[in-house]
């Protein structure tokens, strides 16, 4: 039994899937199995924090800090969009006892993303996660937008998982390993074959955390989506993904870091600028965010780019920030809403701060911080950022990355504009139902006073970045 | 006082009083009072803590004084405040002029007065924390951070085009300032720390001093702000509700000043020097061209925001001259130009809350209804035109006299800023206050009210009375700007010992 030991919350988390799904075949009381989702995932979430760091099956799985933390990180991130699928199912008509199960499943798929070591493990782990979040896009299926935008997310993530597959395939054939550390010690460079490997697994991961140019489906997907279900994408897959990518180069192919640290950079510098861009003139919120949460990827990504351990604490302190300022964000977005119809709209929320004052200050914080500006902890995820890039003197993304901040705050700016200044249009339930309360506004209380203690997060994230260098 | 944090106290006591705020509540029937009543206390509260602490200030000592250090982020970024002669009277003035903002917001202000007075004292907070700051990110975060206050200010309570001003007040900032934060990280690798007191020994090298300075440049340069980005301000002015105007001309353009004194010059002396022809041709235009466009300008608020820029053209020039007049007078001009150009928006906002207009056309003759606002408007057009016998000409004085010794051609230029300072503010004020009263809703405007003599006399005895007597200032002011010049000698002596000539001249007494 003690080869399981290391696997304990994901198969706790499996288990429980499968009796939720006999459960909810027989007992038609969705709060129920909402429930013991969300006590099946907080008791992964302890397992995973006193799980000691170990490897498993022939070092294929890692247990380390950084997988600790990136775990934690979904596992919130997923019991999150279970208590805004509880708030909305009524209200949106999804009332199906599959959510919670597809969610846990689609996380136990994203913990084996993360702790992958093994180039067989990153795949398997990789389209667990990607098959439920199909299913998930298409939830909503008397809708016509949710079912194109399951279809769409399904061709494409097919295809996106062929390439990652191939150049998987190319790896093994160039090294004739598939376990990252014993690919780690082939690897030279000049091997011509290997990084073409590399350059589709990147392509496949890059589809996978929506960075340009692979975000195309994007705005579609989470504009399409249940809000829930968007929600969901925007927080734990963007972490499972980077935290794959992070370990997939770093671990394998650290000696070669000039090759891959180009794709990198290219990426997000993409990424970067033509989200800031393109959110301009975005006028449904939920595909602002989708534009929002590809700038963001391209912040993270820069740590990646660095490749130090500075590179990678600052990058998991982005993405803390990222889940916790999207967990608010989204969570807000479920509460605009009227006798149980929903605002999309950006200008939908105009004057909203004259009938709310609370609520819009809520969203004002969230608004600021995801803009970067101080003192709120989206701030200090760019300042880290930026402290990586200059240490490794990458300014050219420094440069970039902070100019597009910049043009990227119009776009935040736009929304407070509408709620504040604008003539006020609309009436709004605001947090009625209290499980949404209980996600916004602890996220933006958590924005706000980070900056008094931030270094909790700081040391655990350079504990984090210990585990590989 | 060692053991008393003085300056948290002073900079967190307005967050105290934005709890007590949040919890009044405004829909009783006394609620609007008690919301005024509450923020007047506690900012009034703040400057009499704030004047205890220049009470407490040893003013022979030039070492920052009141220090408080913290671990916060790591070893090298730290909670670390403390204050100088060149900024505590810079943190004076912001508490100073609080309660005056609050004072000028009581009538004029009608919707959301709970919200307003929150982000002011936020703001306040957040002033007051950038002359503390020993820390760059420290001073970074309140810096950057006084841009979401000022921004629901100009935009919820502004004027008709309040949405494009104060998008273009927030992104001109913001485009500027990310650049010092750049710079700020390259620093923090380049020595390990921001910790200001130590950076202020550190001697950088010149060619990452040229390439700091110039970010912290665009910080700056636009906050001040200095031709040609000054096109916020004007439009930030206009739009901007009175007290708001006031914090902005008063406090908000300080910060970029105190930012070059400190440090500009105090951590990038070599660049300095280097650059400091840069600035004089830039100050000089500024000078000259923001005294022209306020010739024609037709609203009352723009012409005072373009003589702001004019003004500041001063203090840029007066710091660069890296002499011992020049930083005087640049920090005693900023001083009186907060009090000066804070009371002519109090001015203009005095004659707005009854006309509700700003155009100058409309006005006329207002001394025959009003003659304790034509005496008190005066006073401060006397003062803005730098007349002896006002504070305004103590400062003026200092820098012409500085620049003079330095550069004559910049002397003159100068110089005749002075005249057109005095063309439009004597043009503004014959306009509005002389001339017979035939405009109709004129007729029957109302003088003064005791609430608003209560705002403007102080301000007009303040002018007067450091325009003959500055001494006390100086004597604050002056043995950390010579600790400070004296720095800058030995670095830039270091830097060039074969050419080095005495540029920057070392006098204690003129």
């Amino acid at each position: 039994m003690n080869i399981f030991l290391p696997i304990l919350p994901e198969l706790s988390i499996f288990i429980s899937a499968v009796l939720l799904l006999i459960v909810g075949l027989f007992v038609k009381n969705i709060k129920l199995i909402i429930n013991l989702a969300i006590i099946t995932l907080i008791i992964a979430i302890i397992l995973v924090l006193v799980q000691p760091v170990q490897s498993a099956f022939n070092n294929s799985l890692t247990i380390d800090e950084f997988s600790k933390i990136a775990k934690t990180l979904i596992l919130i991130g997923s019991l999150a969009s279970i208590v805004m699928y509880h708030s909305s199912r009524e209200d949106l008509n999804i009332n199906l006892f599959e959510y919670p199960i597809l969610i846990l499943l689609a996380t136990i798929g994203m913990m084996i993303m993360v702790s992958a070591n093994d180039l067989i493990a990153i795949f398997i782990g990789l389209e667990l996660q990607s098959l439920t979040l199909y299913v998930l896009a298409a939830l909503n299926r008397n809708h016509l937008a949710s079912s194109e935008a399951g279809l769409k997310y399904f061709l494409l993530g097919a295809l996106s998982s062929g390439l990652l597959l191939f150049g998987l395939s190319y790896i093994y054939g160039f090294t004739g390993n598939t376990n990252l550390n014993l690919i780690s010690t082939t690897v030279t460079s000049g091997n011509i074959g290997l990084i073409i490997g590399i350059v589709f697994v990147c392509s496949g991961i890059a589809f996978k955390v929506s960075a340009v140019p692979f975000h195309m489906w994007t705005p579609d997907v989470y504009e399409g989506a249940p809000t829930p279900v968007t929600a969901f994408f925007a927080l734990a897959p963007k972490v499972a993904a980077i935290a794959l990518a992070v370990r997939f180069l770093i671990v394998g192919f650290s000696d070669i870091a000039f090759d891959w640290q180009q794709i990198i950079i290219f990426l997000s510098i993409a990424s970067m600028v033509f989200a800031a861009f393109a959110a301009i003139a975005q006028k449904n919120i939920k595909r602002l965010m989708a534009y929002s949460s590809i700038g963001h990827v391209g912040y993270a990504l820069i740590g990646l780019a660095c490749g130090t351990p500075q590179g990678i604490s600052s990058l998991v302190i982005y993405l803390s920030i990222y889940l916790i300022m999207n967990i608010g964000v989204f969570s807000f977005i479920l509460s605009m809403k009227n006798k149980g119809e929903y605002y999309e709209n950006i200008s939908d929320l105009s004057g909203l701060y004259k009938t709310h004052p609370y609520y819009s200050v809520v969203i004002t914080i969230l608004m600021f911080s995801l803009a970067g500006i101080p003192p709120l902890a989206g701030f200090f995820g760019k300042f880290y950022i930026f402290i990586a890039a200059i240490e490794s003197n990458l300014l050219l993304l420094a440069i970039v990355g902070i100019l597009a901040s910049v043009i990227g705050a119009f776009y935040y700016l736009r929304i407070i504009k509408v709620i504040y200044f604008d003539e006020s249009k609309n009436s709004f339930d605001g947090f009625s139902h209290r499980s949404l309360g209980l996600l916004t506004h602890p996220s933006a209380i958590l924005i706000l006073i980070f900056c008094l203690y931030p270094l909790p997060l700081i040391k655990i994230s350079n504990y984090a970045a210990s585990s590989f260098f | 006082m060692s053991s008393l944090p003085i300056l948290s106290i002073i900079i967190f006591l307005p967050l105290v009083g934005v709890a007590l705020l949040s919890l009044i509540n405004s829909t009783t029937a006394n609620g609007e009072r008690n919301l005024k009543q509450t923020a007047l206390w506690v900012v009034c509260l703040n400057f009499i803590v704030s004047i205890a602490m220049l009470i407490n200030f040893d003013q022979s000592d030039p070492n920052f004084q009141f220090t408080e250090s913290y671990f916060w982020l790591n070893s090298g970024i730290s909670y670390h405040l403390g204050v100088d002669g060149i900024s505590i009277l810079l943190i004076i003035l912001t508490t100073f002029l609080m309660p005056f903002c609050i004072l000028a917001s009581f009538e004029s202000i009608k919707v959301s007065l709970k919200e307003y007075l929150i982000a002011f004292l936020i703001l306040e907070t957040l002033m007051i924390g950038v002359f503390c700051s020993l820390d760059l990110v420290l001073f970074y975060l309140f810096f950057e951070g006084g841009l979401i206050p000022m921004f629901l200010i100009i935009g919820i309570w502004g004027g008709e085009r309040r949405v494009y001003a104060t998008f273009k007040f927030f992104l001109f900032t913001l485009a500027g300032s990310v650049f010092m934060l750049l710079a700020i990280i390259a620093i923090y690798m380049e020595t390990g720390t921001t910790n200001i007191t130590y950076l202020l020994q550190f001697d950088l090298a010149p060619s990452l001093q040229y390439i700091f300075w110039l970010a912290f440049f665009a910080s700056f340069a636009v906050k001040i702000p200095m031709w040609p980005v000054h096109t916020w301000l004007p439009d930030a002015h206009v739009e901007a509700p009175t007290a708001g105007s006031v914090i902005l001309a008063g406090v908000l353009l300080k910060m970029a000043g105190y930012g070059f004194i400190r440090f500009s010059l105090g951590i990038f002396p070599i660049a300095s020097s280097y650059f400091a022809p840069f600035i004089f041709t830039l100050s000089i235009i500024a000078i000259i061209y923001a005294s022209l466009v306020a010739l024609v300008q037709t609203d009352m608020k723009k012409l005072i925001a373009y003589s702001s820029v004019a003004h500041m053209g001063f203090v840029t020039l007066g710091i660069f001259t890296f002499t011992l007049q020049g930083i005087e007078g640049a920090i005693i001009q900023m001083l009186s130009h907060g009090i000066i150009s804070a009371a002519l928006f109090l001015c203009v906002g005095v004659v707005y809350d009854r006309i509700h207009t700003r155009e100058i056309d409309r006005y006329g003759g207002l001394v025959n209804r009003m003659p304790l606002y034509a005496f008190a408007f005066m006073i401060f057009i006397m003062g803005s035109i730098g007349l002896p016998g006002t504070s305004g000409f103590v400062g003026e004085f200092l820098v012409l006299l500085s620049i003079f010794s330095v550069n004559t051609y910049f002397a003159v230029f100068a110089t005749s800023g002075v005249v057109l300072a005095a063309a439009y503010s004597l043009w503004l004020y014959r306009k509005v206050i002389f001339g017979s009263l035939i405009k109709d809703d004129l007729q029957d405007i109302l003088d003064l009210s005791y609430r608003e003599i209560i705002i403007l006399f102080p301000l007009a005895f303040l002018t007067i009375f450091f325009g003959f007597y500055p001494q006390p200032l100086i004597d604050i002011i002056e043995p950390s700007t010579i600790q400070l010049i004296t720095n800058i000698a030995n670095d830039v002596a270091i830097a060039e010992p074969a050419s080095y000539e005495p540029v920057i001249k070392m006098e204690s007494e003129y």
